[in-house]
């Protein structure tokens, strides 16, 4: 855990990141501020129990996650059964690799046609952009869950069921996106490009070697956003996928909660399996993370 | 370079007629126009193929009786928007699904405000609070539910195994029709509201800290410049979390699918699901397609009252 202190600091360099002056500025220990200590502390753990409770359980032998009553200390003792029969008769780590999979695609693909718009949208002055942005704006409002009815037709019809291109490309379109990218584009200096182009550059350099390395927060703040989201997606991959090899994490582990019926410490276990990548992730890139979220966040979702 | 003085010339319209002075600039707006539609055509296409045609398709459906076998494509006109209109069923997923709305996005905005304050003070130990609450965010909503499901056990369950010393009898969560959207709405504060939490410490930390030293000088306490600068400050941020968290809570499907699967007697399924249930448990993909047209009504409705709102208060 210490480790995600100690590996960020190089890049907090936003301004807002870092100890913010409320922090330096009150350090006196008053009532209120203990008083808070303890409020928050309350709520920390309080919002810790689900975790703690899940990985106690993953840990109890199914006999122990069944007996009443309830207890945190086991009769048995702790034990890794409940992971290893998960993960030697499981399709977890399948799952795994078909979110890994798919999520990459999804958050490659949506970057790089999100990108090419927003820049377009923000610099190249061509015939209907204005209206053109517009209806892509507008489309914002469009509930992805209308939508399923009409997209499963569609996937029925170019034989995409089942397959992962069915998972992936319906996931790609992200006009939100598109408008965050277009916002921090708008605020490079069209003087840096215009320099490059006066030596002849295309438009395609200019955006290669000029904006995008000038881009790279916002970039890796969409692509975290745009990650997460197709990492955890349900609704869609579930209608468009049957066959369970093909199932991403969230889809699956939904099987095994009906498979395994009443195997309690299973059910945790692969719980706990299948929430490990993202959280671990997070614990290493924490502070990059919450920037990423917090910046798409108003634009996104 | 020949090319583009040609298709300059071409393209000549009065406009770049008036910029003969400068130039190139016709061979300019030109060359602009290629490259605009080439850089945004991936996207576009994607758009259209995904986006534009579906609910087109989708609006042209729910005119037909189509079903998922692939019968029924004829056209019957406004008939399944009439049948929808007078499905009690329908109507009452939309009450569930505005309760839920309302039920989730009060505290998910109040709870999340609070928790900001509260790290905002500057406490020790901010990773660990930022990882308590915004952690459950970056969970798959399967796992959710399977985390909850499990505390609200009835007989095993770790919140009756809690109450019980306070002389509470097992209540049964997501089986009673009393307590299942109560379940789930904690359920979902529990799961979303780190992420409304993390827009609120960002609007927080860009306040000006010159507004509390000034209110510091004449003398205003610390609850005062709570209520004289800093809600006031964060009213646009809260304007916006309302309206992302009243679109999202609109939406909800996952996590009350899973845990409940929209009972007990129909008391907790969102309209999502009653989409999701017509077409691919019931087959009716133009039914499901009306359904899902007067629910996209909604959403647009609600956003451009919300709008509205907004945008006559910040004026």
């Amino acid at each position: 855990m210490m480790s995600a202190q100690v590996l960020t600091p190089p890049l907090g360099v936003h301004p807002d990141a870092p100890a913010t002056p409320a922090r330096r500025r009150r350090r006196k220990v008053t009532g209120g501020r203990i008083a808070a200590l303890v409020v928050l502390i309350v709520l920390a753990v309080t919002w810790l129990v689900p975790f703690a409770w899940a990985v106690v359980t993953s840990l109890k032998s199914e006999a122990d996650a069944g007996a009443t009553p309830v207890t945190w200390l086991p009769a048995g003792g702790f034990q890794l059964d409940a992971f290893t029969k998960v993960l030697s008769e499981g399709n977890i780590p399948r799952w795994t690799l078909n979110s890994l999979l798919t999520a990459t695609a999804i958050t490659v693909i949506t970057v790089v046609i999100s990108a090419l718009a927003g820049y377009a949208f923000s610099r190249l002055s061509f015939k209907g952009r204005r209206w053109l942005f517009v209806v892509v704006i507008a489309s914002i409002v469009i509930p992805p869950q209308v939508l399923i009815v009409p997209l499963f037709y569609q996937m029925l019809t170019l034989n995409m069921v089942d397959t992962y291109w069915g998972i992936i490309l319906p996931q790609t379109i992200a006009p939100a996106m598109v408008f965050i990218l277009k916002k921090f584009f708008d605020q490079i200096p069209e003087e840096l490009e215009d320099a490059a182009r006066m030596d002849g550059a295309s438009r395609m350099r200019v955006f290669w070697s000029i904006v995008l390395p000038l881009s790279r927060p916002i970039l890796a703040a969409v692509s975290i956003f745009v990650f997460i989201g197709a990492w955890n997606n349900f609704l869609w991959p579930f209608i468009v996928t049957n066959d369970s090899s093909l199932m991403t994490l969230p889809v699956g582990l939904q099987t095994v909660k009906s498979a395994y019926g009443v195997q309690y410490a299973q059910n945790m276990a692969s719980a706990l399996l299948a929430a490990a990548p993202l959280i671990i992730v997070f614990l290493f890139f924490q502070r990059q993370i919450i920037k990423g979220v917090a910046t798409t966040g108003f634009g996104g979702k | 370079m020949s090319t583009e003085v040609a298709q300059g010339e071409v393209s000549r319209t009065p406009a770049a007629q008036a910029a003969e002075d400068r130039p190139g600039r016709a061979a300019r707006i030109s060359r602009d126009n290629r490259a605009g539609w080439a850089f945004a055509a991936p996207f576009l296409f994607f758009f259209i193929m995904f986006l534009v045609w579906p609910i087109v398709h989708g609006f042209y459906l729910s005119f037909t009786g189509q079903s998922l076998t692939g019968a029924g494509g004829s056209w019957i006109g406004l008939a399944n928007y009439s049948e929808a209109l007078s499905d009690p069923v329908m109507w009452k997923s939309l009450g569930n699904t505005a309760l839920f709305t309302v039920l989730s996005t009060v505290p998910l905005v109040l709870v999340a405000l609070a928790l900001a304050l509260l790290v905002n003070i500057g406490l020790p130990g901010q990773w660990l609070w930022r990882l308590s609450f915004f952690m459950p965010f970056l969970l798959a909503s399967t796992v959710v539910a399977l985390f909850w499901t499990w505390m609200y056990n009835p007989q095993l369950g770790l919140i009756n195994s809690m109450l019980e010393p306070f002389g509470v009898e097992p209540i049964a969560w997501l089986q009673d029709e009393k307590w299942a959207m109560i379940s789930v709405v904690v359920t979902t504060l529990w799961w979303t509201v780190g992420f409304n939490f993390l827009l609120y410490l960002a609007a927080l930390q860009n306040i000006p800290e010159q507004q509390y030293e000034a209110a510091a000088i004449d003398g205003a306490g610390k609850w005062r410049q709570l209520f004289s600068i800093t809600i006031p400050q964060l009213g646009p941020t809260t304007a916006l979390i309302v309206i992302l968290q009243v679109i999202a809570s609109l939406k909800v499907f996952d996590q009350i699918y899973m845990m409940t699967n929209g009972g007990p007697n129909g008391s907790t399924r969102s309209i999502v699901q009653y989409i999701f249930e017509a077409g691919f448990t019931g087959y009716r993909f133009g039914y499901s397609a009306a359904i899902s047209y007067i629910f996209f009504a909604i959403i647009v409705i609600v956003s451009l009252v919300q709008f509205r709102v907004t945008a006559r208060r910040s004026s």
